[in-house]
């Protein structure tokens, strides 16, 4: 198999502890920083801007470019806001990244500051990851401890404090303007832009939101100079990214590779599909993104490329699912979690959603009419491109295509549950025996994911991967996640009370 | 002069932008919305949560239109919501008039607003007036596709004990908490939850606390919000609407009062842009059931044998005129300071020309001879401050006066000045209440009577504006300092009383010594007004003030008293008044209600309840506010003026004016009189050092006041009395927050909790003026007298 990976960010992944500061300062960690120091903050800048790297956070906005709009006359102070609050179904690289290597990002967030003038920065991680949160809490306590975050760093003269902030749970803060209303304390809603977050972001102050994949890859760039990085990719999609590889593939996880690699790349890095199953349809990044199918194997999986096949390429979550899948069952899944993360704000997007779970959960039990497809679509018109942000667009995006792509489907939901169409044991990864065995598995399939493997952990002196010594709880907690996480993954159907609303009085 | 200056016209005009709104050009100010710019040419584009008056928000999208081209050549892919879309020159913007795109847009969010809200509008407070109902006529689709089942809540929840939240029918505007928020300050609603279960809420127990709580009912664009008071009571249909003005106070509110079956169902805030824009307080929107309980008089009474029994309009008439003729012109007036212009006018008219004494003065509370003197000097002839004076203002110092309590309106835009137009608000008071912590103000703290000594000390100049309250009288040299100082600097000074009345009886001429239109009692003016009124000779002397008036009845000096609308425990000391009344050989009461006036007066005249008369109140800019008569009282339909235009006649003398348009008409003939008097204050003597506390005090807008009483879901929402301590004399009193203290002056005495303010002056007391069992007249004491505070209770 040619070696199509590029592994920067995750290079040191399979690592012993890769965590730990001292393991990161071996690899060569902080000497972009260091390096970045001895530049001017233009310069960074200059760099950032030169490597052509996008926001990975989904829009794909030009992160130099962003930077450069903080405008610097304005008196009040600067802040750096590193968005992770990953929380989009099938995204799954920056809470991993975080977990791996926090330093990365606790480096590429001095860098940036420091490009943008900012002496305090957050870091803001979504409320249900505990684990990623403490981690990310402890490298910046090891980062202070080694004189890399306060003041005067490295001798520089420059000043950066950094708080790690856990949000409260909520979809709609990975808004970068509903994450700044969370961040000061208030109910995650968006703001009304103008003014944008880079004019009166954070208290009302110059502020710069970005993804933390994005932030992680900037000490890359500084290390090895902006042409290195722009020599990966494509013309207008430079560098390399993580493809979040789930559903049904013989390997899921995070693929790291230069952007344009197709999905037939990926799957057959990923170990091929399911075993004796085929492609049926995948979204290229995430749920909010329009689903596409096996035609578009070669896509090339850069912005351009994406946006011109009629979807975008998002957080690059390739959510795989094979000819056992009901789109229907899978669109009414999503269509769920948005009327669940609605922050209510806005007309369509708390109304609508609501709505369109109702008209979906016809079609999945087969009770649908003749005409209630049109209205479905009628009512999906009303609520994309309505809506206050780019929530309710992302929502209506999955059905809209799902409906596009499998029309058929869908008109068989007049008269047969999706459940007999398509058995929903067929489209589970795992029998629903093999769910204690599985659990367990699940559990040591982490460890050496994380590690290299039980039989090394003699020789090492140090809490097997995974148990940071510091943290025995973290290991309850991934297991909890992992005998959590499966269930779901099982024919368990899920069904929020649609009228219980009467109990929060 | 300037070569590059321009005339203010051109500035003007290259600050408009040209925009076209379905192919009409309109020119609209830089930074208009283009929901208002439509507006202009009269295309209206349906909206819930855009209010002109709030910030704009953009949750509804509504009011969502296309915009084929923004003003640079390429228009937005998707539909605008206009209400947040500032408009650029050159913009094409297109309404559900012309555009399929934004109409199907405004007929699906019609739709998506409807599926959960319930179709209760045949028994819903709103339905008939509602802007949900209006729009979705106008521009929904007409019929709904949802056939699932709709959310509900239980319901209603008292927010408070005014406002109820039916939650099912909110469509999440959030016009309601942004107005507590953004206009009045009491950020005390909020969305709570998400999603679809968003709702307004409250925090856990604490109710929504704010003066301006029945705004929220009105600016709401479902029935969601409704009030204790109307809700169940009328169809909107059935209303029959007056526009008139508030009585409450000098704020001079316009306001919409809603009749049904000859009975008031409801006021709502009037649109009036220069006064109270669309807000009114709570006092002024509930507080109107005072005329409906048992204590109504409804004919007149006549005391015989010691006891007052009904008695006919001629008998009545004869005994007062029997009273008043063995009087002389040893006759005290007290008319009081709620009375409209028309009726003011009438009691200075009957003063001077059919009793022929000067003792007239509507200050029933306490008063000083400085303060007839500014009275007489700055406020008789008229004033020029006004509310887009307190909004252009850099600065404005307040002395011996709290908006938020006294004024609310005033209140209410001192705040949007600060909020919009960073204006600096610099109170002097003994600590910095909660009223001016929401208009961010500086405390200059000083113990009452301390002012004019802090006034020396402020910086002043042409950009500020001076607002002293009616208890700078309680301060001696307070009202000289303040006129001193907007002299010395140019700054603007404006007083404001507390009662609606007040300015209007100083203009008709009801203080001892300034005649009706601000005339003095110099020979000029005196002879003037005799040769407009006809008569021979007008009383020269100036007459008593009403605390003269009251030591001459008690002394004798006096033989009879007309009092209006007076009660004894708003003067300084109500038991003195009390027993001045009784004590007088004869007293004519006018009054709508029995009070401790009519108990101890010798003849009762029933007058006409404001709702049911027309006239004028004149407001603290000196600005006219017509009240108009919202239904008929076939029971009691003589005003006051009417009363004593018959009490003249019965004298022999005419009065001249009998009903409400012709007082009016002849004030207006007689205008103001423009020379002013130079005010001669007497020397401010030095405060004696008190030996207690200092007390501070001034009534709350919802207290134990005869106006408020009925409205019993209105005085709940009252602010409990205290007594307010510093943490020091807290610390002295060995008294905690909370705990029961006793007030004490001169042998009298009141315990109520103790509330520690950290920013209170040492050494001052705070006590509200009317604290439902009393006020600080039963306690014989004004602002700035020395009391004591004792921890009360068991230990």
């Amino acid at each position: 198999m040619t070696d199509t990976l590029t592994p920067v960010l995750t290079a040191n992944w399979g690592d012993k502890a890769p965590w730990k500061i001292a393991e990161y300062e071996k690899q060569g960690g902080y000497d972009a920083l260091r390096k970045a120091l001895t530049m001017t903050q233009d310069e960074v800048m200059n760099a950032v801007k030169d490597s052509g790297l996008r926001g990975r956070g989904g829009a794909g906005f030009p992160t130099g470019m962003k930077w450069s709009f903080v405008p610097q006359s304005n008196p009040n102070p600067k802040y750096l806001v590193v968005n992770g609050d990953e929380s989009e179904p099938g995204t799954c690289k920056d809470i991993p990244l975080m977990m791996a290597t926090p330093h990365t990002l606790v480096e590429g967030v001095i860098i940036a500051s420091y490009a943008i003038r900012a002496h305090h920065a957050f870091i803001y991680i979504r409320g249900e990851v505990l684990h990623v949160h403490r981690r990310m809490q402890q490298a910046v306590r090891d980062a202070y401890a080694k004189g890399y975050l306060g003041k005067n760093i490295l001798g520089s003269g420059y000043d950066l404090d950094v708080v790690v902030h856990a949000g409260a749970g909520a979809y709609i803060c990975g808004e970068e303007t509903a994450l700044l209303d969370s961040l000061e304390g208030r109910r995650g809603q968006p703001r009304l832009r103008p003014p944008f977050p880079a004019v009166a972001g954070l208290y009302a102050s110059p502020t710069v939101v970005n993804n933390v994949e994005s932030i992680a890859s900037v000490p890359s760039i500084i290390a090895n100079g902006p042409a290195w990085f722009a020599s990966m990719g494509t013309e207008k999609s430079k560098g390399y990214g993580i493809y979040s590889l789930s559903g049904h593939v013989t390997n899921p996880g995070q693929y790291e590779a230069p952007l344009g690699i197709t999905l037939r790349e990926l799957i057959k890095l990923a170990g091929g599909m399911r075993n004796g199953h085929e492609l049926k349809f995948f979204t290229p990044g995430g749920s909010s993104t329009q689903i596409l199918t096996k035609e578009h194997l070669d896509l090339p999986l850069d912005f351009d490329s994406v946006a011109a096949a009629g979807s975008l390429l998002g957080t690059r979550a390739l959510q795989i699912f094979d000819e056992t899948t009901s789109v229907v069952r899978t669109t009414l899944r999503w269509i769920e979690f948005y009327k669940h993360e609605s922050c209510g704000k806005c007309t369509p997007c708390r109304e609508g959603n609501w709505w369109l779970v109702q008209m979906l959960k016809k079609f999945e039990a087969g009770h649908a009419s003749e005409g209630d497809l049109d209205k479905m679509l009628d009512v999906a018109s009303n609520i994309g491109g309505r809506s206050f942000c780019a929530l309710a667009d992302g929502a209506v995006a999955c059905l809209q295509s799902a409906v596009k792509e499998f029309r058929s489907e869908f008109e068989a939901g007049t008269h047969t549950p999706a459940w007999e169409l398509f058995p929903y044991e067929k489209s589970a990864l795992f029998a629903a025996s093999e769910r204690t065995a599985v659990a367990a598995s699940h559990t040591s399939l982490s460890t050496s994911e994380a590690g290299e493997g039980a039989e090394e952990d003699a020789k090492v002196t140090a809490p097997p991967p995974l148990l940071n010594a510091r943290d025995a709880d973290e290991v309850v907690v991934a297991e909890a996640e992992a005998a959590g996480d499966i269930p779901t993954q099982l024919n368990e159907v899920f069904e929020p009370k649609t009228n219980d609303e009467g109990g929060r009085a | 002069m300037s070569v590059d200056a321009k005339p203010a016209a051109a500035v003007e005009k290259s600050d408009l932008v040209s925009v076209f709104i379905d192919g009409t050009e309109v020119k609209v100010p830089k930074g208009t919305m283009a929901i208002r710019a439509a507006e202009l040419i009269g295309i209206a584009i349906p909206r819930f949560c855009d209010h002109p008056l709030l910030d704009p928000m953009g949750a509804c999208r509504q009011c969502l239109v296309e915009v084929p081209d923004a003003g640079n050549g390429r228009g937005f892919p998707k539909p605008q919501a206009s209400c947040t879309l500032e408009v650029a020159p050159g913009m094409k913007i297109d309404t559900q008039l012309t555009s399929p795109v934004a109409a199907k847009a405004q007929q699906g969010m019609i739709e998506l607003l409807l599926i959960n809200h319930p179709l209760d509008c045949p028994i819903c407070d709103k339905g008939g007036e509602c802007p949900l109902q209006n729009q979705a006529m106008a521009n929904g689709p007409g019929e709904s596709r949802y056939g699932g089942v709709k959310r509900t809540f239980p319901k209603p929840v008292s927010i408070s004990s005014q406002i109820l939240l039916d939650r099912e029918r909110c469509v999440l505007c959030a016009r309601c908490t942004r107005f507590s928020e953004q206009i009045a300050g009491d950020p005390f609603i909020a969305l709570v939850e998400r999603g679809a279960l968003q709702q307004v809420g409250i925090y856990e127990e604490h109710p929504y606390d704010s003066y301006f709580s029945g705004n929220v009912v009105q600016i709401c664009p479902v029935g969601a919000l409704t009030s204790a008071d109307y809700r169940f009571q009328s169809r909107p249909f059935d209303l029959v609407s007056t526009v008139t003005t508030c009585e409450h106070c000098a704020s001079g509110c316009q306001l919409r009062t809603d009749q049904r079956h000859f009975q008031v169902k409801r006021r709502l805030a009037g649109d009036l842009p220069e006064v109270n824009e669309e807000w009114n307080c709570d006092r002024g929107r509930f507080a109107f059931l005072y005329g409906r309980g048992d204590d109504r008089i409804t004919t007149p009474l006549v005391r015989e044998d010691g006891v007052l029994r009904a008695a006919s309009w001629p008998e009545a008439i004869d005994v007062a005129v029997a009273g008043l003729k063995a009087a002389g012109s040893a006759v005290g007036v007290l008319p009081g300071g709620r009375l409209t212009l028309e009726n003011a006018y009438g009691y200075a008219k009957f003063a001077r020309t059919v009793l022929g004494t000067n003792n007239i003065d509507h200050r029933s509370r306490p008063g000083s001879a400085e303060e007839l003197a500014f009275l007489a000097s700055e406020v008789a002839g008229g004033t020029s401050v006004s509310y887009a004076d307190l909004e252009a203002a850099k600065k404005v110092v307040l002395v011996c006066f709290e908006p938020e309590e006294e004024s609310p309106i005033v209140f209410l835009r001192l705040r949007k000045a600060m909020r919009k137009k960073g204006l600096k608000v610099v109170a002097l008071a003994p600590y910095l209440t909660n009223g001016n912590a929401k208009l961010s103000a500086e405390l200059v703290g000083v113990a009452p009577g301390g002012e004019a000594a802090a006034l020396a000390s402020l910086e002043t100049d042409a950009d500020t504006v001076i607002l002293v309250g009616e208890r700078a009288a309680t301060s001696p040299g307070t009202l000289a300092a303040c006129t001193g100082l907007a002299k010395a600097s140019g700054a603007k000074l404006a007083w404001i009383p507390r009662r609606a009345g007040e300015v209007g009886a100083i203009q008709a001429g009801c203080l001892p010594t300034v005649l009706p239109g601000g005339r003095t009692l110099d020979a000029g003016a005196r002879v003037d007004l005799q040769a407009a009124w006809g008569v021979g000779s007008l009383p020269e002397k100036p007459g008593l003030d009403a605390d003269g008036i009251i030591a001459g009845l008690a002394s004798g000096s006096l033989k009879a008293a007309i009092v209006g609308g007076v009660q004894p425990t708003d003067f300084a000391d109500a038991e003195a008044v009390r027993s001045a009344l009784e004590g007088a050989p004869f007293v004519i009461s006018l009054e709508t209600r029995v009070s401790e006036v009519t108990e101890r007066a010798d003849v009762v005249f029933p007058v006409v309840l404001v709702e049911s008369q027309a006239g004028t109140y004149v407001n603290w800019e000196g600005r006219r506010g017509r009240v108009n008569r919202v239904i008929r009282d076939n029971r009691v339909a003589m005003t006051d003026l009417r009363v004593l235009a018959a009490l003249a006649d019965a004298m022999g003398r005419d009065l001249g004016v009998r009903q409400t348009g012709q007082a009016l008409a002849e004030l207006d003939e007689l205008g103001a009189w423009t020379d002013r008097p130079t005010a001669k204050y007497p020397a401010a003597k030095a405060p004696a050092k008190a030996s207690g506390l200092v007390l501070a005090s001034w009534r709350q807008l919802i207290d134990g006041s005869a106006s408020n009483a009925g409205s019993d879901a209105l005085l709940a929402t009252a602010h409990a009395p205290v007594v307010r301590l510093s943490p020091a004399s807290a610390a002295k009193v060995e008294a905690a927050n909370g705990d029961p203290v006793v007030l004490s002056a001169g042998g009298k005495h009141v315990t109520l909790p103790l509330v520690i303010e950290p920013t209170m002056v040492d050494g001052v007391a705070w006590l509200p003026g009317n604290y439902f069992t009393g006020s600080i007249g039963e306690l014989a004491v004004s602002p700035g007298a020395s009391v004591t505070v004792t921890r009360g209770g068991v230990k």
